[in-house]
């Protein structure tokens, strides 16, 4: 599925702040995401790369400065601007089953025809077989594979992905490299947080290295993405 | 999706996870069981003493009822982050207040349903005249309990020291609500009963006002 171009969304960073009682998490950090364009972060533990993340998913809010979403710059959320986001944690029920968590999701954002969806990512995660067991019974890449498939639930405009690979097995990471550049082809924005190269890295368009809350280095404005996806692994 | 669709999928999901798993059931049931039969056996009440101090004794089981089902309700979101998912997901964030607080009511219902023929059993309290009553009576009381027990879970979750915290916030502010409950059962269980609507009023009050608080400040309860 291609996105129209009515439904493709970028973000724009405006001097974002956030801190947490003394200690600044993010500082002054300004940056403009194209719509369709594929971002990875990179940076050391607590560059600030997951609070960038989580203010994009608008879970939480800018201490100071604004996020505005292109193409009209609204601080108003566009509806499409449900991102899909796969986080540190699971974000799902271990007390349900797998089938249940993607149901339970896929009923909440309103999906025509969830339970036809749901047996389709399942199938696409390789868990259609496991759809009844309880989450708490997987493996830690099984849940990723859960996770993963919660957040493509709605064909997101914008996928927000907190070292995505975490957990997978070698086929798992090329299955999600294989359904990352499906949905970066069809004009899905994509912003990622990675350490090092791998293949998921091989898709991004454009590297971002975070270093104690600020911007230290972007591809766009100097810099080989490989160096600085490197840089940060290092 | 309107917010009472979502509300309703939420709900769903909240009941089916506790009736597979029992744990806040169970403990709960058991816990004021024992406080109930504890007290029978250690004070031994008449039938006039048990109408004076029957009433208190039986709020203050709903009390300790409410203050250990109440705890797990965001912290269990907390675990695996479910909340963000939530958040994520649905289009209006009360949705998930509002979940919450129905399947806390209904627990605690329940919880009160299976206590009270125990209660009037050990403590020769005769009920069958005043069951429509006392369940209005119970029903606001426990919406009450149920809104400012899911309003400070919310906001206790994301706190050090949690399991303190719930139970310092709710026992000041249920003070009101647990006055008015006691007194209006206290008149039904009275040699000639009646229904007292100025504490019936007063309850019918205390639930309006605090729902309309959380429903106008929710979305901040649930933010990091």
């Amino acid at each position: 599925m291609t996105l129209p171009e009515s439904r493709r969304i970028g973000l724009r960073f405006e001097n974002i702040d956030k801190r947490y009682g003394g200690l600044f998490a993010l500082r002054r950090v300004s940056l403009e995401i194209a719509p369709g364009e594929c971002v990875a972060l990179a940076g050391r533990n607590g560059s600030g790369k997951t609070t960038l993340l989580r203010i994009a998913a608008r879970l939480v809010r800018p201490s100071a400065g604004k996020l505005t979403f292109s193409p009209t710059h609204t601080e108003a959320s566009p509806a499409a601007m449900t991102a899909g986001f796969v986080a540190h944690a699971t974000m799902v029920y271990d007390e349900l089953t797998a089938e249940e968590n993607l149901l339970l999701f896929a009923r909440l954002l309103a999906i025509a025809k969830p339970a036809e969806r749901v047996e389709k990512l399942l199938r696409d995660v390789g868990l259609l077989e496991r759809r009844d067991s309880l989450v708490r019974t997987f493996s830690r890449g099984m849940r990723q594979r859960v996770a993963i498939a919660r957040a493509l639930l709605h064909e997101p405009a914008v996928l927000l992905l907190d070292e995505p690979s975490t957990g997978l097995d070698p086929q798992g990471v090329n299955w999600l490299a294989e359904t990352l550049w499906r949905l970066h082809g069809s004009g899905c924005t994509i912003l990622m947080s990675l350490h090092g190269e791998s293949e998921i890295s091989a898709l991004a368009t454009r590297g971002i290295r975070l270093d104690a809350g600020s911007v230290a280095a972007d591809s766009q404005t100097g810099g080989s993405l490989r160096s600085i996806l490197t840089f940060a692994s290092a | 999706m309107s917010l009472f669709s979502n509300a309703s999928v939420l709900l769903g999901k909240e009941l089916r996870t506790e009736f597979r798993s029992r744990e806040l059931l169970t403990t709960t049931v058991v816990f004021i069981l024992m406080v109930v039969v504890l007290f029978s056996f250690t004070f031994d009440p008449t039938r006039e003493e048990s109408r004076r101090f029957g009433p208190g004794l039986l709020w203050l089981a709903f009390l300790f009822a409410a203050s250990l089902m109440l705890q797990p309700g965001f912290l269990r979101e907390q675990t695996n982050d479910t909340l963000s998912a939530l958040r994520l997901s649905v289009s209006d964030p009360f949705a998930i207040f509002l979940s919450k607080l129905c399947a806390n009511t209904l627990f605690l219902l329940i919880t009160e349903l299976l206590l009270l023929p125990v209660f009037a059993v050990l403590y020769n309290v005769p009920l069958f005249g005043v069951v429509p009553q006392l369940a209005l009576v119970l029903f606001l009381g426990s919406l009450g309990l149920s809104v400012t027990g899911t309003t400070l879970s919310a906001i206790s979750a994301q706190a050090r020291m949690r399991e303190l915290l719930l139970p310092l916030l709710l026992l000041p502010l249920l003070t009101p609500l647990l006055i008015a409950s006691t007194e209006a059962t206290a008149a039904l269980f009275a040699e000639n009963p009646t229904l007292r609507w100025d504490w019936l009023a007063f309850l019918i009050a205390f639930d309006v006002i605090f729902l309309t608080a959380v429903w106008l400040f929710g979305e901040y309860l649930l933010e990091e």
